[in-house]
Parts: structure tokens; sequence; C-alpha cells
């Protein structure tokens, strides 16, 4: 896989097998090759577009209201103890 | 049998006392214990649940009750929230997730009085054109079922083209919805971005995915969008248009109507029934009286370029959250970022993986303005194609796909060959437009074809009107495929 990819997957957080690295890498450069076509146009000027409907500051009234309860939003999680996301070791 | 019937069909037999939801629920049961062996469109589902729903719309019948959808039985793609079901997006990395809550489609047809009921197969994360990519096998097509039926919402095409539901949602992000509507026979609508909410709809990429109906007929699409339409106030994105009676614009006038034919479609590589499928279709509609003309978006052949940069870059940003810690799968490792690793390596499949790479790539330092910034100004440039053409036009009439559905690992090994097939669909998503398909044929093989119509942002009443009219006057829609 070309470096900058590797890049892009340590940035990704994602680990690849030895045979992914070399498939997704062929791939991708194949894919980067092709949207290398978007060189051709001029876009001087253009504005970006994020959003097709253009909608700016929604905003609702900033009221207290229900959310989901502790519980549910913890029970799917893969590690919790006494209410809290269970991660490994950070500090050696 | 109830499960054949459209949504129509059923609630004026609901109403008249002919068939009780029990029933009809039954027998979509029953349909998918016979075939779903074959067709691989439902992941799960949960026959308990469905007819204690069924019993409880049944008894507000009685009760002197009637909402649009009561009763009518309704399959869930696996990416939209059902409170207390499972949501998996067809991935492995959301292990055994369980909804806390309904997402707004879902409350939306709870209060419609639906029954809500499967989690149907989809590509992974809606990512792919094949549902090939889900972790769970891929569905398969009912009309061949060495055929893929389309992605990503493939299991929501085949649960309503085999009869195994009445009607189902689906999502879109790049032609989800239309595309495997259109290669498995069955309606399926993409409304305008901003008219459906997105609230507990898995986020792929937030600025063009859009819920949509897939239904057996257009007036049940016209049914269920004015069901799941209108104003959230979970959705920021969602706009806070009125929503006009849809089933009123089904009034088969085309009169007038105003279709282009975009000369940038003539592409190559489509199948010769195909393009004889949409022209025979385009002259229904002239004959009608509505005019056709040219019509020219000049950027067409940068749509999928731009496509593949701005989705898989909202997507690597979406899917960030799948990191082990909150929901879902988790592989152990000595540190958090080594876990992370370990996590998404083995849940994730390789599109996914594909995708979420090439979006952290153009979206990295150095490569940020070449790629993703240079593909939103092209996005301009598209929308703007639309919108020049849609002083001329009210509707833009195209193929769904240019061909019909192919093998199922015929384009596995060559992901561009695959993002390819979806030209025709997917600049409606980047331009913010709402789109249909609709059954128009077949291909040599017996293989269903769709025909395309785009529409204006928020113009599913002409869609909507054009589509009902051409399916009024021929019978495609009414085809169903013989299985096993």
């Amino acid at each position: 896989m070309r470096e900058d990819l590797q890049h892009a997957v340590k940035l990704a957080r994602i680990e690849l097998s030895a045979e992914e690295e070399v498939r997704l890498g062929s791939q991708l450069g194949d894919i980067l090759k092709y949207v290398d076509k978007l060189n051709e146009l001029d876009v001087e000027g253009v504005e970006p577009t994020a959003h097709a409907v253009p909608l700016t500051n929604v905003l609702r009234e900033d009221e207290p209201r229900e959310s989901l309860s502790h519980e549910a939003a913890m029970r799917n999680a893969p590690k919790t103890s006494n209410g809290l996301f269970i991660v490994p070791k950070i500090v050696e | 049998m109830p499960h054949t019937l459209t949504i129509s069909q059923l609630t004026d037999k609901l109403a008249q006392g002919e068939l009780s939801s029990r029933e009809a629920t039954q027998s979509c049961l029953d349909r998918i214990d016979a075939v779903d062996g074959q067709l691989n469109a439902f992941l799960s589902h949960d026959p308990e649940d469905a007819l204690a729903q069924a019993d409880a719309a049944d008894a507000a019948r009685a009760g002197g009750k009637s909402r649009p959808l009561l009763g009518v039985p309704i399959a869930m793609k696996d990416v939209i929230a059902v409170n207390g079901h499972p949501l998996n997006c067809a991935s492995k990395i959301l292990g055994d997730f369980n909804s806390p809550y309904d997402a707004t489609v879902t409350e939306k047809l709870r209060e419609a009085g639906a029954v809500v009921f499967g989690r149907v197969n989809m590509d992974e994360f809606a990512m792919g054109s094949s549902t090939e990519n889900s972790a769970f096998g891929p569905a398969r097509n009912p009309w061949d079922s060495g055929c893929i039926p389309g992605g990503s919402s493939g299991g929501s095409a085949v649960a309503v083209a085999a009869d195994e539901c009445i009607a189902s949602l689906g999502s879109d992000t790049g032609g989800s919805i239309r595309q495997p509507a259109a290669l498995c026979g069955c309606v399926g609508l993409k409304p305008t971005y901003g008219r459906v909410s997105r609230y507990g709809l898995v986020a792929f990429a937030s600025s063009l995915d859009q819920v949509g109906p897939l239904t057996k007929d257009v007036r049940d699409a016209a049914t269920m969008l004015g069901v799941i339409a209108g104003e959230d106030k979970r959705d920021s994105t969602n706009v806070p248009e009125p929503v006009p009676d849809y089933i009123a614009a089904l009034n088969g006038d085309v009169k007038g109507l105003k279709i282009g034919l975009p000369k940038e479609y003539q592409v190559d590589g489509i199948d010769p029934k195909v393009k004889s499928a949409t022209e025979a279709a385009v002259a229904e509609l002239e004959k009608q009286g509505a005019e056709v003309k040219e019509v020219s978006l000049p950027h067409t052949q940068y749509a999928i370029a731009t496509y593949y940069i701005i989705a898989t870059a909202e997507a690597s940003a979406n899917l960030a959250r799948f990191e082990g810690v909150r929901y879902g799968a988790r592989v152990d490792g000595v540190s958090p970022e080594k876990m992370n690793r370990a996590t998404r390596g083995a849940g994730f499949g390789e599109e996914v993986k594909r995708r979420i790479i090439l979006g952290t790539y153009v979206l990295s330092s150095g490569y940020y303005d070449a790629y993703y910034l240079r593909a939103q100004k092209v996005r301009t440039l598209i929308r703007q194609d639309f919108l020049n053409a849609f002083k001329e036009v009210d509707l833009i009439a195209s193929p769904t796909t240019p061909t019909p559905a192919f093998k199922i690992g015929e384009k596995v090994e060559d992901p561009l060959q695959m993002y390819l097939s979806d030209i025709f669909t997917i600049s409606c998503n980047l331009a913010g437009l709402c789109g249909i398909s609709i059954p128009c044929g077949f291909s040599v093989s017996g293989l269903p074809l769709g025909l395309q119509l785009l529409g204006k942002p928020f113009g599913e009443p002409d869609l909507l009107r054009a589509a009902h009219a051409y399916e009024q006057a021929t019978n495609w829609h009414t085809k169903r495929p013989e299985i096993g």
C-alpha cells in the first residue's frame, strides 16, 4: 500500500491484514486515479456546497426535556461498571 | 393471499371487515417462512410482536379508529431504529445492539397505525449497490436467485417484490432505494433531502441520506410519503415545508407537464432493452399529453467521482463512533487505540473499510483542498446543472440503471465498476432532488427494468402524478416473480 494511504489507515484506526492491505491498496489507488478527473474542471470562484438544502442556524428553544435514561444509553456498551464505560488502561 | 395486496387494497378490505390485520400479518409471516430461506431478505423478525401489533390495530379499528396505515405490515431496513429491536446495519460491528428508541419515521408509522415488523437486509452501513456487502450474506433477486437484488436497500426491495410484506422503508444516499426497486420490479421513492426526518436513521453520509418507501404501486408510495414526511425538531436539516396531499396529486393529468431527457445520459454500456423500455415509457407519457424535450446536464461525467469523495468523507466521520466503547462488539487490546483498531478491523466489512479509508484520505491534511473542497465545488456545478434544467422542464426521465440485475459475485472484485453502475441515480442526492423508480418492462432474460423520474426539490406531487399516470396505462407493476 502507498505510504499516503497507509497514513490514512492509521488515522482511520482500522487494523488491516497483510492481504487486505495489498487488495485495498490497489483498489484505492484505482479509485483515486478515477476521481482525479475532477482536476479537469476549473472551479475557480465556485462556492462549495456542503448541503443541497440551504438552511442556516436552525435553532430551538433551550428548554429542558426528557432524554434517554442513563441505563438505556449504557445498555449496548460492551463493558461497563458502575454506570461508566470501561476502556483499556490509558496510563501505564 | 393477503400478503400480495397493496396498501390501498388491504386498507379497503380492512375497512370493510373482509380481512383482519392479524390475517394479513400472519399471511406475510407465512410467506416469509415459505420463501425467505431462498431470498435472505429478512435478517430477523419477531412474529409474536408483529401479531400483537396487528391485534392492537384490529381492536382500534373495531373501536371506530381509522388511520392511513392501520393494520398494514411494513418492513424496516436494518438502518432505521425501532425501539426494543435489533439494529445492525447488516454489520458485525454492532454486535447484539438493540435500539433504545424509535426513529422519527418509526414513530410516524406507528401513529399511522402500521404493524412495524422485521429487519431487512442491506449492504453494510448502506454502502453498496448489490446487498452483497451484508455481513449476514447477500439477499437474492426474487426474479432470478443467481442475481443481485440491487442495494443498498436490497432486502427492502426483495421483501416487497416477493410479497413478504405490504411495503417497506429503505434509505437512499446515491440510489439505494431507486436502484433495488428497479432491479426487483417495485416502486421506490427517494424524497427531497430534508423532506423526511433522519432522526434514528444510522448516518452514512449526512448531507445525502434520506429515508423513503418501497411499495407495490405509486399510490402506496404517495400514502407512505404522506405518513413519514414532515418537520422534526430533532433533525436540524429537516425542512419545515408543509406536507401536501400526495394522494390528491394522483389525478392522472400530465397534459403540458414538461419532461426533460438529458443528452449526457446517452452513455456507453446501456443495455439495448433498458434503452427501448425507457423510450417507450417516455412515449407513453407524451401520448398522454406531456411535452418531451432534450435538456443538458454538462457535469454528469463528474458526478460519480464527486459522490465518492463527499459520501466517503462524511462516512469516515460518521463511522468514527464505532470504536468499541459505547456500543456493539469489542475486540480487546492493551491500549484504547489498539482496542479501537482491532475492533474496527474485525467489525467492519471490506467495502466499509475501503470507504472509511478513502474518506479519511480525502479529508486529511494536505489532501483536503485537492479532493474534498474541490468535490464540494463540483457539487455546486452539478446542482446548478439541474436547477438550470428545471427552469425548462418539470421532470427529468432516464433509466434507473444502465443494465438489469447482474450476477451475484460479478462485480465484487472491482468496486470501481460497481460504483459506475450508479451513474443515473447518484446526482439526485448531490443536487438535493426527489426521484422515483417505477417498473417499465423486462430484460431479454425476464428481469425487471425501472424508469427513473427526477423532480425539483419538494416537487414530489409532480413526480408522483407522472409516475401514477404512467402506471395507470401499463401493467408492469402488477407482475410478480415465480419463486422456487
